[in-house]
């Protein structure tokens, strides 16, 4: 008997149950790599002001500071379009991490308390501490997102039976219920609902190359410790009995991953602000594609993710200027009914 | 015999338990009445209830507090009550209007309306009902119709699930629309969807209140059907109960309730989860009982939401619905903990 009632697992040895088709992730990964570049580089190029991309390409190796167009590639475009990618790859990866973890086919860092957490503490800094620093914010918003998914995971498990999908989804949306209430508590008293909100929807614009050099090495260092835990993950993706049949430290390897989740999706959130859905997407996506090995799920999503968030931006760039549609309301846009088929497919008719 | 005796003794409870309830909600009003920006004296209070008091004595009771009390009042019952039909409908302890996305399609449509028409003063009061009904129904059939399988009917958990997803959807939609209203605009969103029982004025209390006149005694009728549902899908069947049918009334009866409430109160959630609980807890599972006694609570909850967030600091307001949520989201996670897989 395996505990989960949520995805609807063969029951046969654990060799043969971590499926994965290496050569096709290999492929996705490379053509994922190509049409991201492909995709940066039209992003850069197009906007209020078409550039053609040989200039795009002279910016980049012969910068030239009296050129106009390159200091909109290099002040504008580019730290919006690698920020992107950035925070693409993290919250991805991210959702692949929590799915892994907890077996949750639903598992996102939206979903679950991070974006909440992080808005909570983001209004007590606001409130308190106007005037800190993009570094410390970062910090912060770390704490936020660690709050965020402890109170929903410590409050989902003690439930007896454990967490399923269904009573995941429950304590996150109260958790998030309680965080956003008491945010907007603080937010109306100290009048900061817009500045807030502005934060929460702020999609890529706006980055700006300090934030980036803030940002990367938090996320680059994540992304390379979750490949790491990868194949950690795939055993404890099989269940508990069965890693620590396989003689695996169960216990360190959840505290890795979850410190990967909060740097990944604390960083990209005090970033860009809300985006929810891409973590809970590209997982189920890349798994589709290239099977249940993290070692392949992994790259394959940080890849996918980094690309849908670039060609989202751009498309919300593009479709009605001069007006910019965020991209978190674009990403809801398919992760809803994604989410639908996720629910249709994946969960069970027990609570 | 036994059987009748435990019968009457349920009902007897119930009977002093909505009595007790009706003295609380009394008192709280009561006490509400006495709070606010402006000092006003009980006795003060009184006088003017019964025609004495001054002319600014008079405005500020009649024009300010009361509507403001009875709307808190009508929307604590209505929510309640439509919580308890939708976790009797989908024999789920935790369904309540806003988990499972019915408020946030009601909020998307008022506030499409107020990005769309500026001048509301004039026209709304009594369209804005309508307007929630839409987007509620919008949301209750996209839940309805993806939480529905053929040949295996509803699933409670997938209705849970697709709530969520919707609001979380509806969310980022409504965060997206809002963001570039001018301040004024946005800070009357956004007390809106914190639930600020906006509409205190007797306007809205006539636009509220034939819904629940015709929608309430519909429940309450319908209250002994929940009964026969919660045995399950085959029992109620063999009892002659044309289950679909019986479900679909009490469903649109609940979602229109929900819809009126949050159109004039913005949205405030847990008032339908924790209704209905504490009903339960006082008078036993028969929904004949709980409808009217989670009513009351419902009331009482929300009123004394109101007069905290009214009082609490000195220069600002808090929510009734951030109150309510700071109170009932521990609680449903306390229920959620509780409860078994």
């Amino acid at each position: 008997m395996t505990r989960s009632n949520v995805v609807k697992g063969r029951q046969t040895s654990p060799k043969e149950q971590i499926w994965s088709r290496p050569y096709t992730a290999i492929s996705i990964i490379v053509g994922g790599l190509v049409l991201l570049i492909l995709g940066c580089a039209f992003s850069i190029a197009k906007g209020s002001k078409d550039i053609p991309l040989e200039e795009v390409w002279q910016a980049l190796v012969a910068f030239n500071p009296l050129n106009s167009d390159h200091q909109i590639i290099w002040e504008l475009r580019l730290p919006r379009t690698i920020a992107g990618a950035l925070v693409g790859a993290a919250f991805a990866v991210s959702g692949a991490l929590m799915q892994g973890m907890t077996r949750n086919p639903i598992a996102d860092p939206g979903l679950l308390g991070v974006n909440a957490g992080a808005g909570f503490v983001l209004a007590l800094c606001f409130a308190f501490f106007p005037g800190l620093s993009f570094n410390q914010l970062i910090l912060f918003s770390f704490v936020g997102a660690a709050v965020g998914v402890g109170l929903v995971y410590g409050i989902g498990s003690l439930a007896k039976g454990g967490l399923s999908p269904v009573r995941l989804a429950l304590a996150g949306s109260a958790v998030a219920a309680l965080l956003v209430a008491l945010s907007e508590g603080i937010a109306l008293y100290f009048r900061i609902s817009q500045d807030l909100a502005f934060w929460y929807a702020g999609g890529v614009a706006g980055v700006t190359w300090a934030q980036i050099d803030i940002l990367w090495p938090w996320i680059v260092l994540a992304l390379i410790g979750s490949l790491l835990l990868s194949r950690s993950i795939t055993i404890l993706s099989l269940g508990d009995d069965v890693a620590s049949g396989l003689g695996q430290r169960t216990a360190l390897v959840r505290l890795g991953a979850v410190l990967a989740v909060m740097v990944l999706a604390g960083a990209s959130v005090s970033t860009v602000g809300a985006v929810g859905f891409l973590g809970l997407m590209i997982p189920h996506a890349a798994r589709a594609m290239v099977g249940v090995d993290y070692k392949w799920v992994i790259p394959t999503s940080a890849i996918l993710g980094a690309l849908l968030m670039v060609v989202a931006d751009t498309v919300g760039r593009l479709s009605n200027p001069p007006h910019e549609t965020p991209v978190s309301a674009l990403i809801a846009l398919i992760g809803v009914p994604y989410f639908f088929y996720i629910i249709r497919k994946k969960v069970r008719d027990n609570l | 015999m036994n059987q009748v005796m435990f019968h009457r003794k349920r009902t007897i409870r119930t009977t002093i338990t909505l009595i007790v309830l009706a003295l609380i909600a009394f008192g709280v009003l009561l006490l509400s009445m006495n709070t606010g920006f402006s000092k006003m004296s009980p006795m003060e209070v009184l006088r003017t209830l019964f025609g004495g008091g001054t002319p600014k004595q008079h405005l500020i009771l009649f024009e300010f507090r009361l509507p403001r009390i009875v709307i808190a009042l009508l929307v604590g019952i209505g929510l309640a009550i439509a919580g308890a039909i939708l976790q009797g409908v989908s024999r789920n302890g935790l369904a309540d209007p806003g988990i499972l996305g019915i408020n946030s399609g009601a909020g998307l449509a008022v506030v499409l309306f107020v990005i769309t028409n500026p001048q509301r003063e004039s026209t709304s009061p009594m369209l804005l009902p309508f307007l929630a009904l839409i987007g509620a129904f919008g949301a209750a059939i996209i839940i309805y119709l993806m939480a529905y399988k053929r040949h295996k009917g509803i699933s409670s958990s997938r209705l849970v699930l697709s709530g969520i997803a919707l609001a979380a959807g509806v969310n980022a939609l409504m965060i997206v629309m809002t963001i570039r209203l001018d301040p004024n605009e946005f800070n009357f969103i956004a007390t809106w969807q914190a639930g600020s029982i906006w509409g205190s004025s007797w306007k809205f209390v006539i636009a509220l209140l034939p819904w629940l006149i015709v929608l309430i005694p519909i429940a309450l009728w319908k209250a002994r059907q929940l009964d026969v549902f919660s045995l399950g899908d085959e029992t109620a069947t063999g009892l002659g109960s044309q289950l679909n049918m019986q479900r679909l009334v009490l469903l649109v009866v609940a979602v229109a309730i929900s819809a009126a409430c949050v159109a004039v109160s913005g949205g405030i959630g847990f008032i339908g989860l924790l209704g209905p609980h504490i009903a339960r807890r006082l008078v036993g599972p028969r929904y004949e009982h709980v409808i009217p006694v989670s009513a009351l609570i419902g009331a009482v909850l929300l009123l004394t939401a109101d007069m905290i967030g009214r009082s609490i600091l000195q220069n600002a307001e808090i929510p009734a619905g951030v109150m309510v949520a700071i109170i009932g989201a521990p609680y449903f996670l306390y229920l959620l903990a509780r409860s078994k897989a």
